[in-house]
């Protein structure tokens, strides 16, 4: 019982990340059609300001955060300034293509300034672990958690209750009449893809201090928003959170009850699963098709 | 304007024909290592010390008058990009003697790879013991398969009365054959053994795995992986208040790493390394010990690494000395070389026996292996 309890607790902590890695992919995905290839490196991105601000310019781990979140935001809206906007209107092929350029690039521009070899980044947290009852959790992971429902909770906020979010929740759902009621659309594009991008590089910026950082960190995590993503339904925030802690939930639950050395293939087992009985993803809801 | 393409021209022919007459000057060994992904650190620590041995060697005049050239490739950690790059140093840089892969399943896949072009790799680290039982002949190991690994550590499990283990290890070539060859020995013993549990080179939260060997009836845990996995397991381990006595294997640890990273954490842990520099007048060749130790730190290289990288410098050595003794740079010659070299390594002397089907036997010299405890956050040695 009390393994059970830790494998829980162990997916909730897991499971806010990943919903965290997931919105991000989805909102990119749902509002612009674009399959962004690069959510992965502005993961790795959004953990090495944290390192270059923690480790390098020795400055505070708490101030790092927000950096690391403006940084991505503003790299998000150059890639989309630079590689999206002009292709505006092309096929999502073409798009995909420039997007998995822009992935191999970034890795690339990453290992030669970092190297190979893996970084990791000092927290202000105790080492020994809040204990409770038989449940064990480290404070910096109850910390990540925190911060990934606040941004979580703030991402939810800026869609349905602002003036911002409703241009964007109306061009999703048609960009032609959006602009036609005065929506500037592409100001629109390029905030979405801000946002995303600012929500992948928090995700790597909260992970990169739990774990190590290098160069490649990005393709596991992105493969994990991937899944996430076909769970929850493409475009759908809400199905995007629960598709996190689904993930989360299978993988401790695989990996402590079937078997450890199929950890990372229970999410995927999930996904075929879903692609076979209900391809548009568990959350979404009926539509006519005929 | 012509005029100037053809100076430009000129130069860079001139540069060209002098880059390939310096070319032959030297001779060649190809290094394949793991420079980026899963065991990128380990893998630049032995290239590190491989270049330590290089300008040894050619502060020394060389070998055969000339001077000798490493020729590094990254493998990244990934065995299908192993075998290419071999085959890329082979074909194309025309290697005749190899250093690689690291890991068991990078040299695993090169292996044929060496069969096809008939060229002899020094294996360095890899501790499978499948490497040198399949009759490879072009195989020659410096480093211990887990089988001797496990012998080294069978005086000891009295000492440290075992009962019952639970095994983490990583999950491919090495973790399992470790597994599998500590497994056997104990059972003779009469030790229990537990939990198996694997994890994916490239996993970096080991908590469900941890969970499950917290709430086992085990007292010990067997760990083998590479240090950035090790620290993220100590790490996580002491989140989840894991109490279980801690031994790794493998001796890719780097100890000084894990009390630096995993800090109070780290303490009463064990583990089984092939190099003490802590204590260069316990090694069989302290003055060898401490001028790569000295060296290592003129470089500006952490210490920790130190563990490791010995591996490099003596695989060079290794590769050098039978080239030496071949008396040219063809791998047939240095094939047969190897055999009959006999040098002090950093770790025991490397004297290659024969290993695996008569025939096509492998080459494995027989290096020491250590048992060292961490302990207020230092690294003291036990007897074995």
């Amino acid at each position: 019982m009390s393994e059970f309890l830790q494998h829980l607790v162990n997916m909730l902590v897991l499971g806010g990340t990943y919903a965290l890695l997931g919105i991000g992919l989805t909102l990119i995905f749902g509002i612009m059609n674009v399959v962004n290839f690069t959510h992965g490196v502005l993961y790795t991105f959004g953990a090495y300001i944290m390192f270059i601000v923690v480790q390098q310019l020795g400055l505070n781990f708490f101030l790092a955060l927000p950096v690391a979140v403006l940084a991505g935001w503003l790299l998000g809206a150059a890639i989309e300034l630079t590689l999206l906007r002009p292709l505006r209107g092309s096929d999502i092929d073409t798009t995909m293509l420039v997007m998995i350029g822009a992935w191999i690039a970034m890795q690339s521009g990453a290992l030669w300034i970092w190297g190979g070899v893996a970084k990791s980044v000092a927290t202000p947290f105790p080492e020994a672990p809040l204990v409770l009852g038989p449940v064990s959790v480290s404070w910096l992971r109850l910390f990540v958690l925190a911060a990934a429902a606040m941004l979580i909770l703030v991402t939810y906020l800026l869609i349905n209750k602002t003036s911002l979010g409703r241009a964007m929740r109306a061009t999703f759902q048609d960009h032609d009449t959006a602009s036609l009621m005065g929506v500037n659309v592409d100001m629109i594009y390029t905030s979405t893809f801000a946002i995303g991008s600012s929500l992948a590089a928090a995700a790597g910026a909260l992970l990169g201090p739990v774990y190590v950082i290098f160069p490649q960190m990005g393709d596991l995590a992105a493969v994990k928003a991937f899944a996430i993503v076909i769970l929850g339904g493409l475009g759908n925030i809400t199905g995007a959170v629960i598709g996190g802690f689904i993930l989360a939930l299978a993988e401790e639950l695989g990996a402590g009850y079937v078997s450890s050395g199929y950890r990372d293939a229970m999410g995927f087992l999930i996904i075929i699963a879903v692609l076979i009985f209900r391809p548009t993803g568990l959350f979404a809801r009926a539509e006519r098709v005929g | 304007m012509t005029r100037a393409f053809g100076l430009v021209g000129t130069i860079a022919l001139a540069t060209a024909l002098f880059g390939s007459a310096a070319g032959a000057q030297t001779i060649k060994i190809g290094v394949n290592e793991p420079l980026t992904g899963a065991f990128a650190a380990s893998g630049t620590y032995v290239v590190n010390g491989a270049k330590i041995a290089a300008d040894e060697i050619n502060a020394k005049g060389g070998i055969l008058g000339k001077k000798i050239e490493l020729v590094i490739e990254d493998n990244k950690s990934n065995p299908t990009e192993a075998a290419a790059v071999a085959e890329k140093l082979i074909t194309s840089d025309k290697v005749p003697v190899l250093m690689g892969a690291w890991g068991s399943s990078l040299t695993l896949a090169v292996m044929p790879k060496l069969m096809e072009y008939e060229t002899p790799m020094v294996v360095e680290t890899s501790s499978s013991g499948k490497i040198t039982t399949t009759g490879n002949p072009f195989i020659f190991r410096i480093s211990p398969p887990s089988a001797v690994e496990a012998a080294a550590f069978k005086g000891i499990v009295d000492k440290l009365a075992l009962k019952k283990v639970d095994f983490l290890v990583i999950n491919n070539d090495w973790g399992r054959g470790t597994a599998e060859d500590f497994s056997k020995m104990m059972k003779d013993k009469g030790i229990s053994i537990g939990l198996v549990e694997t994890m994916d080179q490239g996993a970096q939260d080991m908590s469900a795995q941890l969970s499950k060997i917290k709430s086992s009836d085990s007292e010990t845990v067997i760990v083998t992986t590479a240090v950035d996995q090790l620290t993220l397991i100590f790490k996580q381990a002491a989140a989840l208040g894991l109490k279980k006595r801690i031994i790794t294997t493998g001796g890719s640890q780097n100890p000084d790493q894990i009390i630096a990273q995993a800090g109070a954490a780290a303490n009463g842990t064990m583990h089984l390394t092939t190099f003490l520099p802590w204590f260069p007048d316990k090694t069989p060749n302290p003055e060898a010990t401490n001028y790569f130790i000295t060296e290592w730190k003129k470089r500006g290289f952490e210490f920790a690494g130190c563990t490791e990288s010995f591996r490099g410098y003596d695989g060079i050595r290794t590769a050098a000395a039978a080239i030496e003794k071949a008396g040219k740079a063809e791998p047939a010659a240095i094939k047969a070389a190897l055999w009959d070299i006999n040098i002090k390594g950093l770790n025991g002397d490397i004297v290659f026996r024969k290993s695996g089907p008569e025939g096509k036997e492998s080459g494995q010299s027989q290096p020491n292996v250590y048992l060292i405890e961490i302990n207020d956050g230092k690294v003291g040695m036990k007897t074995l």
